[in-house]
């Protein structure tokens, strides 16, 4: 166990680290990943900060939609318009709520979520509106805010022994830990058929022991001598990373990231997709105990052929993200896990002269499930007949959402206290985040 | 009969027989005493002027005040090779290879960080090196804008004036006051970098306010974009009257660059200034103001007056401005030190306090005609620098750092990882002069590692902890493992099997080609008897372990 938790009293002990106390005392070791997993499946409903009991979720799992989706082709048709474009929409498991017929499978899962069609932004441009929606926070070159996972990991504590925050096929903009440290970035992982990297041992057992013996008894021991009475402790926390990289080599709960554990079927109702797939590892990933994992599905930025690329998309998308909602729901686990699934922009209602949207952040879609959200309720809406003035285009947008404020919705609902203020590097106090909770979204 | 012979095995032997001489001809010109690294003439070799040594000598001596009113004590000098790894990871981002240790070694021992300090700062790996540093303060590490912006073109011209040794407050003045395309003037990009999609072409002046206040002069002023400095972090005003920083303030310098655009009519002439009047809403006001172009502090010593960029660049650059000399030296300081004098880097408070050292070594950068060659030799020339990061009978403290009385402990950069792996594993230096090959699986490689490892993007100078998945890929990733595999060709660990004489050279060779120093008799000991009784291909793996061993170790890692 982790110091603080240790540290914590009797009556503030929950179920699950009793459990798992009483598993590593009779089963040792080796039973560390079965009394996890048991643990928390027992731990509905769980309580909140405040010792009550509480629907608020644990874990998060980030559907990244990197390049901007576009609402109209996806949660937001707008059939038979101007803006339409040709996308179909078919009715989805809420009444009267249609989405584009490129989802079926997940219109069947919509009452299961929180549709909001009313975020609206102001950053357009790729990276900055990443780093937006992932952090809460606009751009700002004297500090680097942590992403949403990030924060879920510094204000938990868990004994895994695999990394909390996880991050499945994004090689560009993975979640970053920021003024947190790095120990909160995102351990980045490529498709789940791919063996995990760096984690085999280079050599065999023998030379690895040779190794790590010359390493540790050797070399390290040479360093010390006239630093730091605490170099590890106080300095470098070399050594301490390196024990706890050797832990995870060996660590039965990696387990978790083999999804060829789980029969074809399941591989199947995923989509065979390497984003499939990562949505398959999450959910593995979330059972044994991780808080927070983003799987990125790429290539929405349609400048050229929207409907082409829009559809394309969807066809992964929908059967992932449907089997996820499913499958969350069959291993009760979407009480205590939220889903978001979404981009950093939409796309523009005009259609361009190449037959693309370029982008759009004036009232864009995004999709959320899970914990203390509302189930079958979609919010806000955008105008069929969009404004031409830009300085009049919020108009156009019903209940409109920032991304401030999705934050502290999220964050709220993950039991976090985001009014508190966190000490950067740079000395200044920080809030969590500056938005406000949208109580319309929460159940 | 030739037919035949093509099938036998004989071609493929005598192709290995040539390659293998081929290779053991080149590696013998690594290990042998004899490198192909010398001074490159009388030159290099002359003595570093007073202007140089003075403000070391004064630094030293504040420092050194300093040191003794907190009752510290001060460390030893460092070994020079220790030193020399210090200056080639500061001025070219990695440790030394195997071939420069041996030719320094050459050199009479009282000038050898002189000369290695001279050999550096005239070799291309130096400009290109700072270039990439700086241009981070400059144009950030986002990608920039589509098309309007070119990093690649504008760090090769960074490095090329910096090569050429332009004065550094000349190769600004470009910068703020660029006009033209940013193809073919490379400074315009500082600029372009700042335009958004959507904002008609318009430099965004917030961001180029921020950054000209941040890179060239180290104030963060950001915050006051939005509002007055309610924390009264930012002190503005004349010397001897401060005033506490507003959002006039801002936007007043924020203004300069509220013209310049690259769209309209004059397109295909890049970078204009417009006539454009700049409107501003300033917190608790109902209507937008116009805001006129003004400096935020020093008006005196904005001469022209005019509001144009030309004017802006010649107050920001000005001797008289302190606030520019401060900010450079920090910064090369954070560069040789691993951390700057005041952090972070880019907020040194205008009217102080200071540290000891930042003052003398600001007005001698200034006095210098803004000579970065010099300011580097001042740094390098001072008892602080050369000073060892151990105490041999105390144990080290955290004010001892604080204070300079020992040399820091700093984690090297992700790119200073990667390029210090790539060298230690080649005998041979990597430079402008190595094959291609050498060179381009250099700029991969590090590319690659950088990403993955995590870049620290604009803030490289922030004490970070290791975390477990870069220990995971040290230890176990491509990266290295490639470079330690028993491959006589292209790996050092596998050289220093194949050609050391005996198992204790084995162990001196691979200590000095990655640790850059000798092995105590301890390390010594225990090293060559993992190697005793190893022969052919098992002395190159147990070399290769030797190397896997000081490669993952905290000294290989962090700077000291």
């Amino acid at each position: 166990m982790t110091y603080n938790s240790e540290c914590e009293s009797w009556h503030r002990m929950q179920r699950r680290q009793w459990l798992s106390h009483s598993m590593l005392s009779i089963g040792g070791l080796g039973l560390t990943a079965i009394a996890e997993s048991l643990a928390r499946a027992s731990e509905s409903p769980r309580e909140d900060r405040r010792g009550q009991k509480s629907r608020k979720a644990r874990s998060l799992i980030v559907l990244w939609l990197q390049g901007g989706p576009s609402q109209l082709d996806t949660f937001d048709p707008h059939v038979g318009t101007l803006i339409g474009g040709d996308v179909q929409s078919i009715r989805t498991s809420i009444p009267e709520i249609e989405i584009s017929d490129s989802l079926p499978l997940t219109a069947e899962q919509l009452h299961l979520t929180t549709l909001v069609r009313s975020l609206v932004s102001k950053e357009g441009d790729h990276e900055r509106a990443t780093y937006q929606l992932k952090t809460g926070w606009r751009p700002d070159p004297t500090i680097v805010h942590p992403s949403l996972g990030a924060i879920l990991c510094h204000q938990t504590e868990d004994n895994l022994e695999i990394p909390r925050h996880i991050s499945i096929l994004n090689a560009q903009w993975p979640a970053r830990g920021g003024y947190l440290g790095g120990q909160y970035d995102a351990f980045q992982v490529d498709d789940p058929n791919n063996r995990l990297p760096n984690l085999r041992r280079p050599t065999s057992e023998p030379r690895m022991r040779v190794r790590i013996d010359g390493l540790k008894n050797v070399v390290e021991r040479e360093f010390a001598r006239g630093r730091f009475q605490d170099l590890d402790i106080l300095k470098t926390q070399h050594e301490s990373a390196t024990a706890k990289a050797l832990q995870m080599m060996d660590s039965q709960q990696v387990a978790a990231f083999d999804i060829s554990q789980e029969p074809e079927s399941k591989h199947e109702r995923f989509g065979n997709s390497s984003f499939g797939r990562g949505c398959l590892a999450a959910i593995r990933l979330i059972e044994q105990g991780v808080r927070c994992v983003e799987i990125q599905l790429s290539g929405w930025d349609s400048h050229v052929n929207n409907q082409e690329t829009q559809s394309e998309r969807c066809v992964i998308l929908d059967k992932a993200l449907s089997a996820l909602l499913q499958e969350l729901k069959d291993r009760e686990l979407l009480d205590s896990t939220i889903v978001v699934c979404g981009g950093e922009f939409g796309r523009s209602p005009n259609i361009n002269g190449v037959g693309g949207r370029d982008h759009w952040q004036h009232g864009f879609s995004t999709l959320l499930a899970g914990g203390p959200l509302r189930r079958g309720y979609v919010h806000g809406a955008t105008a069929s007949k969009p404004t031409s003035d830009p300085a009049k285009r919020l108009d156009d947008v019903r209940q409109p959402i920032t991304v401030q404020d999705l934050h502290a919705t999220l964050l709220d609902s993950l039991d976090i206290d985001f009014s508190q203020e966190l000490k950067t590097p740079i000395g200044r106090p920080l809030l969590i985040s500056e938005g406000r909770v949208v109580r319309e979204l929460l159940g | 009969m030739f037919q035949r012979f093509l099938k036998s095995r004989w071609p493929k032997r005598l192709l290995l027989w040539c390659c293998s001489g081929f290779a053991i001809l080149a590696l013998l010109g690594a290990i042998a005493p004899e490198p192909r690294l010398r001074p490159r003439d009388d030159k290099a070799m002359t003595p570093w002027q007073e202007n140089v040594l003075l403000p070391a000598r004064q630094i030293d001596q504040q420092i050194a005040a300093e040191i003794d009113r907190v009752g510290l004590t001060q460390a030893d000098t460092a070994d020079w090779r220790t030193i020399c790894r210090r200056i080639s990871l500061g001025l070219v981002g990695n440790s030394l290879s195997l071939e420069e240790l041996r030719a320094i070694e050459q050199i009479d021992s009282e000038h050898r960080v002189e000369w290695w300090t001279d050999y550096l700062l005239a070799d291309s790996r130096w400009s290109h090196y700072f270039s990439e540093r700086f241009s981070r303060a400059f144009v950030g590490t986002n990608e920039g804008p589509f098309l309007l912006f070119r990093r690649r073109i504008f760090q090769l011209w960074i490095a090329d004036e910096f090569r050429k040794g332009t004065p550094y407050d000349q190769i600004v003045q470009r910068m703020l006051a660029a006009e033209g395309l940013w193809t073919d003037k490379p400074e315009v990009n500082f600029l372009t970098s700042t335009i958004k999609n959507g904002s008609d072409g318009r430099v965004d002046e917030a961001v180029a306010a921020g950054r000209t206040s941040r890179a060239f002069l180290g104030m963060r002023i950001d915050c006051m974009q939005c509002h007055d400095d309610v924390l009264g972090n930012v002190s503005l005003g004349e010397p001897g009257a401060p005033k506490t920083g507003t959002q006039l303030d801002f936007h007043q310098l924020a203004a300069y660059f509220s013209g310049a655009r690259v769209a309209g009519p004059n397109a295909l002439a890049g970078l204009r200034d417009e006539s454009h009047s700049y409107q501003v809403q300033l917190l608790g006001d109902e209507d937008e103001t116009e805001v006129k172009p003004s400096v935020p502090y020093s008006k005196s010593l904005d001469i022209r007056k005019d509001g144009s960029r030309e004017a802006l660049a010649a107050w920001v650059t000005s001797p008289e401005n302190k606030a520019f000399s401060r900010a450079t030296v920090n910064r090369v300081w954070a560069l040789l030190f691993g951390k700057p004098l005041i952090d972070p880097v880019d907020d040194i408070p205008l009217n102080g306090p200071f540290p000891p050292a930042l003052e003398t070594l600001a007005d001698a950068f200034a006095a210098s005609h803004f000579n970065l060659r010099d300011l580097v030799k001042t740094i390098v020339s001072t008892h602080t620098f050369r000073r060892d990061s151990r105490l041999e009978e105390l144990p080290v403290t955290a004010e001892h750092e604080s204070t300079w009385a020992t040399f820091p402990l700093t984690q090297l950069r992700p790119d200073q990882v990667a390029a210090s792996l790539n060298q230690a594993c080649r005998l041979q230096m990597i430079d402008d002069d190595s094959s291609i090959f050498s060179q381009l699986e250099r700029s991969f490689t590090r590319n690659d590692f950088t990403k993955e490892y995590g870049d620290r993007g604009e803030d490289e100078f922030k004490a970070q902890n290791v975390t477990v998945p870069q220990r995971l890929i040290v230890m176990n990733g491509k990266y290295l493992r490639d470079r330690i595999d028993d491959n006589p060709i292209a790996n050092a660990s596998s050289q220093i099997g194949f050609l050391a004489i005996d198992d204790e050279h084995a162990v001196v060779a691979a200590y000095l080609a990655t640790l850059n120093r000798l092995p105590t008799e301890t390390e010594r000991t225990a090293m060559v008897d993992e190697l005793a009784g190893l022969r052919r291909s098992a002395r190159s793996k147990g070399v290769g372990d030797l190397f896997w061993i000081l490669l993952n170790s905290t000294e290989f890692l962090w700077n000291h």
